[in-house]
């Protein structure tokens, strides 16, 4: 018999149970009000009393309201037909509900029963198989999506029967599996998993060794994130973290893409919503919405379930990993997700950590990124969950709780600066502050040797020279005025405006100029370098300041052509006779 | 069990704090409204058959032997055709010397609109001020407020663009509002013989503090009856929505939260996401959009209530007084719409966005030439160049007291550019310039 138990006590969203029986930590509960009902999770429990977070609102809720448990933890519902669906939190289609409120208690099946795939079976009878095998495949959008031993399932296992090619719904049986005892188990093409657990269902994490090619230039030049790799956006408001996701979630080579909108503005998710389904992947020629999954959590949408949608888009990753596919995935914000918490511990009266946060935040943090990475299957294929979250750090400081837990494990740094974005140089990553650790990678380093050329992690680090050595030269000429410093600052400082124009701004509004493949960066970084390593006279500091305007716009206008075509060259033309003429002089 | 709850009549209050009380009672629901003492009262806690209620008006005098009764629901708004017009307290109740409202009653701070059922904003508001239209243009469904000092003219500024925006209703919500500002709206609105198109819901300094948490949700109730009912454009004006927090602050204090940071509930971004999410445009034509006011201290916006506001809105204006022109301005550097680029190119001329840049970029340049001079060094030409155009620049578009339509800020933009700089200082899509550079200086 399930356990059930009675509401106690109710405090916003965190309601208290008194139950009659056996209760899990994270089981899920439905809270009875009205004829509907409210899904919760035990987050705590205290004798007979389960401390619970109400996913929906607990208004007009009532003491001695009925309680049944589930006895399982949250779990989504794996199968063909994730992709392109809009989900809240707790995988629910959104597209399937009525009405435009969202209403109380109201949920729905996140699949489609009805729908027929045509599927055909990979493995044979006979085979042995373990969790996570290929046992057939389907083809969803255009994704090869493989049907597999359901992760629940351990131990070793043999094909005692597997369907043949045809039409089948996801209810349908599609193989019969024995186990080590002779016991017979029935595989539908759908399977659940608790969001909490991370999948294992893979041989091994190798470091990650490919870069991801993104096409934005100051990442993909100067601070590139690999295939199965972790980085994270912090940046105070208004300087464009949710742009440069946008950008991100557009542009990146990846298989497949799932976007955790977690408690950020609901206007930004209906621009996706608007524009992917419109839009073309550059690389397949498909929507882009056909290889997208959303799952939105907008900040006006029920607190708690923020921290379950992170775990949801996590879990879908994983899943789609294990078929050997490249996931990107993006969450915005966790910072949401971590106030969610707090708001929790809070109500349970827990004794805060720094900034009154949990004091397990960090480590709750580090678990999650850790979920991301570069596996091999059991079958020798591979596949990868490249992780990119953004960080709302409050009042712009980067020294507050969920920047600093982050940090520690996050190889990938995007600082975005408030002084770059006041001075409308998008997108704002500070080019000195952020980092790249795959660039100290041997993997990457060969990786990179041998697919875009041996010099180019030196050149990228002379790269990061000259901006930096820019960034002093214009301090001094602040301090000691422009004529105060010898003519080489003046020079010095130009050369990193350069860099800075050229490479690190970009347009992200400009058809063109938006996505520069790495062919282009190879190309322009080599262009930008000729100048960098120049010899340079001038006269005045007043000619230096012109004469790099001048370069610089056509530069611009480079950037703003077609590559290769008649006007892009026309336009370097331009930048090699300035070259050449202040070489003569 | 609703109605059990109705008529029992609670004589003993357990607990008294200065905004909360508490019973013994059994039966309530989370979130009903009670009447204490003749005072309206919110259950906000239950623990067991203890339950914690805000009062709005304040405990003062309160003895702990006063009639408690429940209601059975939710705060609710009586809605219907006839509150468009009407001037009301937090409660909803008339302070126009008017009739009580009728109607059906609607609950309020009630739930989400579901993402897939909105639509991307899409459609410009014209205010003829050019540091909005021009660098900062406004939306419908957005939500965006002024981040002011309390001596700036944020309130003449909102009544001017709330009476250009050509909105179906406007609905002023006033928190903590001076009973002098909340005369000057009425008389605004009364001159421009807009009345029937308003809707106020105030609170001024004379009322009680916490009565405050009410008024965003009574103008948002009222602003989607009338946005998905009537399928109208409303403008919803939330003023001063840092008194609204520091009423949350007081009550989640009396309630022994712990603070989050400067003395703020940890659930401040939350709580205040949850008003400005209203905002919304609808397939069928009806949207709320929402401009409010958050009231700074010295201008600090990393404060917990600006910063958190800032993460929620879609931009932010700032007002700054130009010593120069001797006019308050609109910020072009500090100044966000986060949705202008859902218009400009699109509703707006093809220059708009690089002639836009192209100008904050120029005076951005005099601002460096500014503190240059100020530390004593010597101007260049280029400097001296971008230090008038920033006078012009500032006088012809950034003042509030302008109105012109957006082709004019352009075309303003391009004779000033052609008055002080050559092409290529400008930095502009060489097209655009051949197309747009003025064949004829002005003078």
């Amino acid at each position: 018999m399930p356990t059930t138990g009675k509401v106690k006590g109710i405090i916003s969203n965190l309601v208290i149970v008194d139950a009659n029986g056996p209760v899990a930590q994270n089981e899920i509960c439905m809270i009875s009000i009205g004829n509907t009902k409210l899904m919760a999770e035990v987050i705590k429990l205290q004798g007979n009393q389960a401390f619970m977070q109400v996913f929906e609102s607990t208004r007009g809720l009532r003491i001695g309201a009925e309680a049944e448990f589930t006895g399982s933890m949250l779990e989504v519902t794996l199968g063909p037909g994730i992709l392109s669906r809009n989900y809240d939190g707790l995988q629910n289609d959104l597209d399937k509900f009525e009405g435009i409120f969202l209403k109380k208690g109201e949920h729905n099946f996140p699949l489609d029963e009805n729908a027929v795939w045509e599927y055909k079976p990979i493995a044979e009878t006979g085979d042995s198989v373990i969790a996570g095998s290929w046992l057939g495949e389907v083809t969803e959008n255009w994704i090869p999506h493989k049907i597999m031993v359901p992760f629940k399932f351990s131990g070793n296992y043999h094909v005692k029967w597997i369907a043949g090619s045809g039409d089948y719904s996801i209810n349908d049986v599609i193989a019969i599996l024995n186990d080590e005892n002779g016991r017979e188990h029935q595989v539908t093409m759908v399977q659940k998993w608790p969001v909490k657990i991370p999948v294992k269902a893979y041989k091994n994490k190798t470091r990650p060794f490919r870069i991801m090619e993104t096409g934005i230039r100051v990442i993909d030049t100067l601070n590139p994130i690999t295939e199965g790799g972790t980085g994270f956006i912090p940046g105070p408001f208004g300087c464009g973290k949710t742009v440069l996701q946008h950008a991100l979630s557009r542009q990146a080579e990846a298989d497949m893409v799932v976007i955790a909108a977690c408690g950020e503005r609901a206007n930004e998710v209906v621009e996706i919503f608007t524009e992917f389904p419109e839009l073309i992947d550059v690389r397949t020629g498909r929507k882009l919405m056909e290889r997208t999954t959303i799952i939105a959590n907008t900040s006006n949408m029920p607190v708690a379930a923020r921290e379950a949608s992170v775990y949801t888009a996590m879990t879908i990753a994983e899943y789609y990993r294990s078929m050997g596919l490249k996931i990107l995935l993006l969450a915005d914000s966790t910072s949401r997700w971590a106030q969610a918490l707090r708001e929790m511990s809070n109500r349970m009266e827990e004794l805060p950590g720094p900034d009154a946060f949990p004091m397990d935040l960090p480590a709750i943090i580090s678990n999650y990124y850790s979920r991301a990475g570069y596996v091999e299957l059991n079958n020798g294929e591979t596949g990868s969950i490249t992780f990119i979250g953004t960080v709302s750090p409050a009042g712009g400081n980067l020294k507050e709780p969920v920047t600093e837990s982050t940090k520690k494990v996050a190889r990938c740094f995007y600082a975005l600066s408030q002084q770059r974005s006041d001075s409308k140089r998008y997108p704002a990553i500070d080019p000195i502050e952020s980092y790249s650790k795959y660039l100290e990678y041997e993997e990457v380093k060969d990786y990179v040797s041998e697919h875009i050329s041996s010099e180019w992690i030196d050149n990228v680090i002379k790269v990061k020279d000259v901006l930096l050595r820019g960034r002093e030269g214009q301090e001094q000429i602040n301090i000691l005025g422009d004529d105060g410093v010898p003519i080489d600052y003046h020079i010095r400082f130009w050369k990193s405006e350069v860099i800075d124009f050229i490479i690190l701004q970009q347009d992200g509004f400009d058809a063109i100029d938006c996505i520069t493949p790495l062919e282009r960066q190879k190309y322009m970084l080599t262009a930008v370098l000729e100048i960098i390593d120049a010899e340079m006279k001038f006269n005045t500091f007043e000619e230096v300041a012109a004469w790099f305007k001048k370069l610089i716009n056509s530069l611009k206008q480079m950037n703003y052509s077609s590559f290769k075509s008649k006007e892009f060259y026309k336009y370097k033309k331009d930048v090699d006779e300035m070259l050449n003429e202040i070489a003569k002089s | 069990m609703q109605n059990i709850a109705f008529q029992k009549i609670y004589t003993r209050l357990t607990r008294i704090t200065k905004a909360t009380c508490s019973v013994k009672a059994s039966g309530v629901g989370y979130e009903e409204l009670a009447v204490v003492h003749g005072r309206l009262a919110q259950v906000v806690k239950i623990i067991g058959d203890e339950v914690t209620l805000q009062i709005f008006s304040g405990t003062e005098g309160l003895p702990n032997n006063a009639e408690l009764m429940f209601l059975g629901k939710p705060p609710v708004l009586k809605v219907d055709e006839d509150l468009a017009g009407r001037f009301l307290n937090a409660y909803g109740e008339p302070i126009d010397g008017g009739p009580a409202l009728i109607g059906r009653e609607r609950e309020i701070g009630g739930p989400s609109v579901n993402p897939v059922r909105r639509k991307q904003p899409s459609q410009l508001i014209a205010t003829g001020i050019a540091g909005i239209d021009l660098n900062n243009t406004l939306v419908t469904g957005q939500k965006i407020p002024f981040f002011a000092d309390p001596d700036q003219p944020f309130n003449q500024v909102m009544a001017t663009v709330a009476l250009r925006a050509q909105a179906d209703k406007i609905i002023l919500g006033g928190m903590g509002l001076s009973n002098d500002d909340y005369l000057y709206y009425k008389n605004v609105f009364e001159n421009a013989g807009a009345l029937e198109r308003i809707i106020a819901f105030i609170n001024t300094t004379e009322n009680p503090p916490v009565e405050r948490l009410l008024v965003p949700d009574m103008a948002l109730a009222a602003a989607e009856y009338f946005a998905v009912e009537k399928k109208e454009k409303v403008l919803v004006l939330l003023t001063d929505m840092t008194l609204y927090a520091d009423a949350l602050s007081i009550v989640s204090n009396r309630m022994d939260q712990i603070p989050s940071k400067d003395n703020m509930p940890g659930s401040l971004y939350s709580d205040l996401a949850k008003i400005y999410e209203k905002a919304v445009q609808f397939p069928d034509g009806g949207s709320i959009t929402i401009i409010a006011v958050t009231t700074l201290s010295g201008g600090d916006i990393t404060h917990a209530i600006p910063d958190n506001t800032g993460y929620i809105t879609e931009g932010q204006l700032f007002l700054r007084r130009d010593a120069e022109i001797g006019k308050v301005i609109v910020d072009p550097f500090r100044s966000l719409s986060r949705l202008k680029q859902l218009v400009i190119g699109k509703q707006t001329r093809e220059d708009h966005s690089q002639v836009m840049n192209g100008a904050i970029r120029l005076y951005a340049d005099a601002a460096n030439a500014k503190t240059k001079h100020e530390n004593g060094f010597d101007l260049s030409d280029y400097d001296n160049r971008t230090l008038r155009f920033a006078k012009d620049y500032s006088k012809r578009l950034l003042a509030i007291d302008i109105n012109i339509d957006i082709t004019t800020m352009l075309d303003t933009c391009w004779q000033l550019f052609a008055r002080y700089f050559s092409p290529e200082e400008i930095g502009i899509k060489e097209y655009l310039v051949k197309k747009y550079w003025p064949k004829s200086r002005e003078n």
